[in-house]
């Protein structure tokens, strides 16, 4: 006889188990299911993770969580070939409690995360793969898996399964992406010594710093590099628009490549030794690829919902909000005994109302905008260095003529025209 | 325990079929150059039924005495038989090393002495030293998957004993004349008190593959890409009448059966020449293969650690190579050459 | 109603796991804990004879706490009870000791019921020694049939078991009276993809938990590093080879040149007489 749960969650990610360890903290028979062997093993971010969402879920989660350091610099890197014009935030407020945000290895962090969640009495079963919804009379009522005897029944079935969910499109709710929906990001992670680390990006202990890359980085395709501290060991990687690898016919590890090989960056990771190479689908469709999220008996979170910030690079912060939404929808659900999707409609609404749905519709048309005008990539960057390197190479001419100079390379008064539109742009689209 | 007690090296001489397996005769190769060392005399220690003739043969190899047990009842190797005459005749004559070939018969008889005799056992040794005043056996062996050498002492208890990989160590080159003493031993054994019963010997009618006796030996690794793939292998190994091998991995992705598989939970092999394609050359793979007398590497990773242990290597895709040279054994004139 | 006792072992993933070059030891971080798969076989094999015949089947691990995963993957291919044994004073044991150890949780898992068939994989993956399955049956005093490829019978009523044991070149039928012990071979069976019950049941289960004081008459200086007779007295990484000349140049020249190569050594190259 198959058994029946109140709450099946597919996916143990930031999302899935945020779900799950709300359900299952109140009193709700749930069952996380994981593809994976274990939370974390085919989970893959960039590697920061924001504290504040997950703090509302469980507070002071860091004393305990398995991060790896605590961000107290950002920097940032405008890139050209042989050059990069930097600039960075470094402050003490977030050396300390309750700090801003962490580096994380998935592996690690999902795996504590999903035991969280067991122990507020979710039962988490690993290396099983849903295969589609039990439906009837339009409404969903279990999981096939790829197991033998493998159905398994429940009032109310959360997608987590990630960006492309296999569950939400074989009920309709996704459509295949389109390559300028999704990002592809390549990563690696490089052993080192943590002197070394702590050395090189001028940390004091546990510390640890991030750098975002643009520019160069991509050669000219949209999208960003990053480079983040670890422990031990440091995250490089590079994410682009699927449209952009395509049309520019680039392999996304030529990319990363030419990325650790740069001059700017090489010297960080230097006598670093890969242990990890992973890759992982972004959608960077934002509000405007958002599918259909609630059905009959069925909800969808995370990125199987598309909600990333391609901006701000967040991702998991919304993937748990969205799982602690749709956790108190179904315990409303629940006392009511009522899993329609009327009823289960409640998350939605909540969800655009959240710092969600605010955002992404905020930032609805930045991707495109940033796909359509590649010159912010291709052109303002370069020229960016290139006044930086003239304003300070010290060879005798004073400085009101440099900028003189500098004025007169950023093109004829229609250009100029045509750079001050593009920024006021950008800004539109930021702000 | 008095350690000064314990005396002189034994080699378990394994024989099957009537024929004394080629490990021991190495272990006596070993054994003699750590008996000499110590000062001590090298004993050889046979059983079976009707095995008695054989002993005189290990004289030459560097024995200095061999105990015999020659029974009905050894007639089929039995663990609990064999174990009774190791252990009474260790009880009695105490000797300070006993070594056995890894083999699965060794490890099997090792392994239930070990127990009983309450001493220590180092499995699957690849080299083998001694102290000579301490009398400490020192037994190395590649640990954790091959990822590391670990020499492993047993300070206290004796006999130290150790089951040592076939091929190996090396077998001395028979000096005839050498002489020794055959040391008749008898055990009061009866069936009954034997709770084990071989009914049947079954040998293999279809061609076994013999990896540890192949004189050419082409082997192909997780570059292949797919079981489709790993056939480019066996349409080489036929043409240049090589034997098969394979990488660990794949194995494991079920290209080919266990029993290609090269490295340490594989065979030992050491062929003329080795030929590893699309082998990533990972310690476990290397320490199965490397005293193959000419090993040829081919991959597409330049970076490939099986480089680093082969004489000859390659950069470049199998699948355009291979061909190639297969096209050129055709050609070539010299049949010792191109096998036809 | 047989009870079978399946040995097994939580060992790191020996083929991705690292080595620390500065210390020689292993970075356990880099390689996860897996059921060593060769038990994966012997708990299959048990399962399999628990379907044939009727009975139940326990499995026993020595290990740290975190050994109730391999346990639980036991419980996936379906055995019915798990028993992990853990405690310091295991710590650092070789071979010998941990037999003993393993032997007297066995000899407590047989008060419950007496105990007819004791199975081990052949060997840990990061041991590779194969020696704690014939040293259990010693200290048991059953007879070990080591390299068993399979299982013909087992006969409880009549008290004997026939299987197949693996030789260089061939196999041989061998009888035993039962108790025994078998250490299989990984060819003995497929470990099938496990069922969603199974799965279910495994993924809530919780092994039962003795620490040595509840191993009843138990001599501690049989245990751990103290009643292992032997010690690892240096690590060292494999030698480096050198290296090998690389051919260079197009594919047909580097073709040509290793056929230079081989024609030279063709002394090496002669086959064997009888071999097309």
């Amino acid at each position: 006889m198959a058994e029946k749960f109140d709450a099946i969650v597919v996916g143990a990610g930031p999302a899935g188990t945020a779900c799950a360890y709300t359900l299952a903290k109140a009193g709700v028979n749930v069952l996380l299911m994981e593809r994976g062997e274990y939370p974390g093993s085919k989970n893959v971010m960039g590697g920061v993770l924001y504290r504040k969402t997950l703090e509302d879920i469980i507070p002071g989660f860091y004393k305990e969580a398995p991060v790896e350091r605590p961000i107290v610099e950002q920097r940032f890197m405008m890139l050209d070939k042989e050059s990069a014009l930097n600039f960075s935030y470094k402050g003490m407020e977030w050396a300390q409690e309750p700090y801003n945000n962490f580096t994380v290895l998935r592996a690690k962090f999902d795996q504590w995360f999903a035991d969280k969640a067991v122990q507020q009495g979710a039962l988490l079963l690993n290396e099983t793969v849903a295969l589609e919804c039990i439906q009837e009379n339009g409404k969903v009522i279990g999981i096939r898996t790829d197991r033998p005897d493998g159905d398994v029944y429940a009032d109310v079935v959360v997608l987590a399964d990630g960006v492309n969910s296999l569950l939400a499109k074989s009920l309709g709710f996704h459509k295949e992406f389109r390559p300028d929906e999704v990002a592809l990001a390549v990563m690696e992670v490089l052993k080192l010594d943590r002197k070394i680390i702590e050395d090189r990006f001028n940390l004091e202990g546990d510390h640890g710093c991030t750098i975002e890359i643009f520019g160069d980085s991509t050669k000219g395709i949209l999208g960003t590099a990053w480079l983040y501290t670890n422990k031990d060991s440091l995250n490089i990687g590079v994410g682009t628009m699927l449209s952009g690898l395509i049309k520019n016919k680039l392999k996304p590890y030529e990319l990363l490549d030419y990325v650790k090989n740069h001059p700017m960056i090489r010297p960080y990771i230097q006598g670093c030794e890969q242990q990890e190479y992973l890759a992982h689908l972004i959608p960077e469709g934002g509000y405007r690829s958002m599918p259909k999220v609630v059905g009959n008996g069925v909800i969808v979170i995370g990125d199987a919902a598309q909600l990333v910030n391609a901006i701000h690079r967040e991702g998991s912060n919304m993937a748990m909000a969205s799982g602690v939404l749709a956790a108190e929808t179904i315990m409303q659900a629940k006392e009511a005994e009522d899993y329609s999707e009327k009823m289960l409609d409640s998350y939605r609404v909540k969800l655009l109302d959240s710092f969600v749905g605010q955002d992404l519709k905020k930032y609805k048309d930045a991707t495109h905008h940033f796909e359509k005008y590649p010159q912010y990539f291709e052109k303002y960057i370069p020229m960016m260095n290139k006044a930086a390197s003239q304003m300070f190479t010290i060879d005798g001419t004073s400085k009101w003529s440099k900028q003189k100079k500098i004025w007169h390379d950023l093109g004829s008064a229609k250009d100029k025209w045509k750079m001050a539109r593009d920024l006021m742009n950008a800004w539109r689209v930021m702000k | 325990m008095n350690l000064d007690e314990y005396r002189g090296i034994w080699v378990y001489i394994e024989v099957r079929d009537g024929r004394i397996a080629p490990v021991s005769l190495e272990l006596l190769g070993a054994g003699r150059q750590m008996a000499d060392k110590r000062g001590v005399p090298l004993a050889g220690l046979m059983i079976g039924e009707g095995i008695r003739p054989l002993a005189e043969t290990l004289f030459p190899y560097g024995a200095d005495q061999v105990y015999v047990y020659d029974n009905r009842i050894f007639s089929d190797y039995r663990t609990e038989s064999y174990m009774r005459a190791v252990i009474e005749c260790a009880r009695k004559h105490k000797p300070e090393i006993i070594l056995y070939g890894a083999t699965s018969t060794g490890k099997d008889l090792a392994s239930a002495v070990a127990t009983d005799l309450e001493t220590g056992l180092t499995a699957d040794t690849t080299m083998l030293d001694v102290n000579a005043e301490t009398g400490l056996l020192e037994a190395s062996r590649p640990a954790f998957g091959g990822n590391i050498m670990a020499t492993i002492l047993c300070k206290k208890h004796r006999p130290q004993m150790a089951t040592v990989r076939p091929k190996v160590m090396k077998a001395l080159e028979p000096d005839e004349t050498r002489t020794g003493e055959i040391i008749d031993e008898h055990i009061s054994l009866n069936e009954e008190d034997i709770r084990t019963k071989v009914l049947k010997i079954v040998r293999e009618t279809k061609e076994k593959v013999r990896l540890d006796e192949a004189d050419v030996i082409v082997a192909g690794g997780k570059g292949l890409g797919s079981k489709e793939g790993f056939g480019l292998i066996h349409r080489f190994a036929v043409k240049i009448g090589a034997t098969v091998g394979a990488s660990r991995d794949a194995v494991e992705a079920g290209w080919i059966d266990h029993e290609h598989q090269v490295g340490q939970t594989g065979v030992t092999v050491t062929p003329k020449i080795y030929f590893a394609i699309g082998i990533s050359g990972a310690i476990q793979h290397l320490v199965g293969m490397r005293n193959s007398g000419l090993i040829i590497a081919i991959n597409k990773d330049p970076d490939a650690l099986i480089f680093q242990s082969c004489h000859y290597g390659i950069v470049g895709d199998a699948f355009e190579i291979i061909p190639m040279l297969m096209e050129a054994f055709q050609e070539e004139p010299d049949k010792e050459v191109s096998y036809g | 109603m047989l009870h079978i006792v399946a040995c097994i072992k939580q060992v790191p993933d020996t083929k991705i796991i690292k080595m620390n070059p500065k210390t020689n030891t292993m970075d356990r971080a880099s390689a996860p804990a897996i059921l060593n798969p060769y038990d994966a076989h012997a708990v299959e094999e048990a399962v399999r004879l628990k379907q044939r015949y009727g009975g139940i089947v326990s499995v026993v691990t020595m290990g740290p706490p975190p050994a109730v995963k391999a346990i639980r993957k036991c419980v996936e291919i379906g055995a019915d009870e798990g028993y992990l044994v853990t405690d310091r004073a295991f710590a650092g044991a070789d071979t010998l000791a941990t037999s003993y150890a393993i032997t007297m949780a066995i000899k407590k898992i047989a008060e419950k019921q007496p105990v007819d068939l004791v199975i081990c994989g052949k060997m840990t993956i990061d041991g590779d020694t194969g020696q704690v399955g014939p040293g259990i049956a010693r200290r048991l005093d059953i007879p070990p049939l080591t390299s068993v490829k399979k299982v013909v019978e087992v006969n409880k009523q009549q008290g004997y078991a026939i299987v197949h044991r693996k030789l260089e070149d061939g196999y041989e039928v061998i009888q035993s009276s039962l108790p025994c012990l078998f250490s299989v071979e990984k060819e003995i069976n497929e470990v099938p993809y496990s069922p969603l019950p199974n799965m279910l049941r495994a993924a809530r289960y919780n092994p039962i938990v003795w620490s040595v004081n509840d191993l009843g008459d138990i001599d501690r200086t049989l245990l751990g590093l103290k009643g292992s007779p032997t010690i690892v007295a240096k690590v060292w990484p494999p030698e480096k080879p050198k290296g090998g000349e690389m051919l260079q140049g197009s594919t047909s020249e580097q073709v040509a040149n290793l056929m230079d190569i081989l024609r030279e050594k063709r002394g090496l190259f002669r086959v064997k007489e009888g071999q097309v």
